[in-house]
């Protein structure tokens, strides 16, 4: 007879209700706006979070910005204030070319937070979340098992907030639930 | 993991980045002047050194740059990324490293 404790836990595939874990929880963000902000040669702004090295990011209340590369800012704000991002934008860039797409029907956010939260994520995760490498204001794109990601870091609290395209989302969601689960 | 030195984000692992093929191939500046045989050498005719070669990578699920890395293609090892334009410290030849 095989011992009990050989034989591989048995998982319902659909209709289990995501366990809360307390050391590591998953919840969906709340609706946003999401601007992708193309600008090439911004050297010498700083508003908007323009003068950010990349790879890190700025966050006051709802809003964020995020640089993910030389020359690509994601720009995060609440519902209501795609209109004064906008002004902001264009105040802040003047005459010089760049191009602002609205992509907040694109992303989906979710956060996860507490002491495991950085287990969980490298459950799918080949970054290095510890707190030298990935510290408090960091916040790349990256791979979260097959799917890409935007992960962000606002604070020092072990809370990640995990953006990743609509389709993607019930993958990502359902992947983050299961290694929290088990983190 | 393999971990590759992106120019612009540093150390990260290999799984985010795709390989684009052989750097430093010039486009002859006037196509139309060539035969076919100079045109098919341009498209389709690469080195392929046991030993240190030069390569086109890019950051895919990163910033999404394109840079250049010298790879030893007998050991794996990336023995220097730079950014594409620049010209690598590491003399390419058919040397191991």
């Amino acid at each position: 007879m095989l011992d009990r404790s050989l034989f591989a836990r048995r998982d319902r595939p659909l209709g289990a209700a995501p366990t809360s874990n307390d050391r590591a929880r998953v919840s969906p963000a709340p609706a946003g706006v999401r601007l992708s902000l193309r600008v090439r040669g911004a050297e010498g702004l700083s508003r908007l979070g323009l003068g950010l090295a990349i790879n890190r990011m700025s966050a006051e209340g709802e809003r964020f910005s995020a640089r993910l590369g030389p020359n690509e800012w994601l720009l995060g704000a609440g519902e209501a204030d795609l209109e004064a991002l906008e002004a902001e934008i264009e105040a802040a860039l003047g005459d010089r070319f760049h191009s602002v797409v609205d992509v907040s029907h694109r992303n989906v956010g979710l956060e996860i937070s507490g002491p495991d939260a950085a287990a969980a994520l490298n459950a799918g995760c080949p970054l290095d979340l510890g707190d030298a490498a990935f510290p408090a204001g960091s916040a790349t794109r990256t791979l979260l098992g097959k799917a890409e990601i935007v992960l962000l870091r606002p604070t020092a609290e072990p809370l990640y907030r995990v953006e990743c395209w609509r389709s993607f989302a019930p993958y990502v969601h359902a992947f983050l639930v299961e290694a929290a689960r088990t983190a | 993991m393999l971990l590759i030195d992106c120019p612009f984000c540093g150390t990260r692992p290999e799984t985010e980045f795709r390989c684009g093929g052989e750097a430093h191939i010039a486009r002859p500046a006037d196509p139309s002047a060539l035969d076919d045989g100079a045109w098919a050498e341009h498209l389709f005719v690469r080195s392929n050194p046991r030993g240190l070669h030069a390569e086109r990578w890019v950051h895919a699920h990163g910033c999404g740059r394109w840079f250049n890395a010298v790879r030893d293609t007998f050991t794996d090892r990336f023995v220097e990324t730079y950014k594409a334009g620049e010209q690598p410290s590491h003399p390419i030849d058919d040397a191991r490293a």
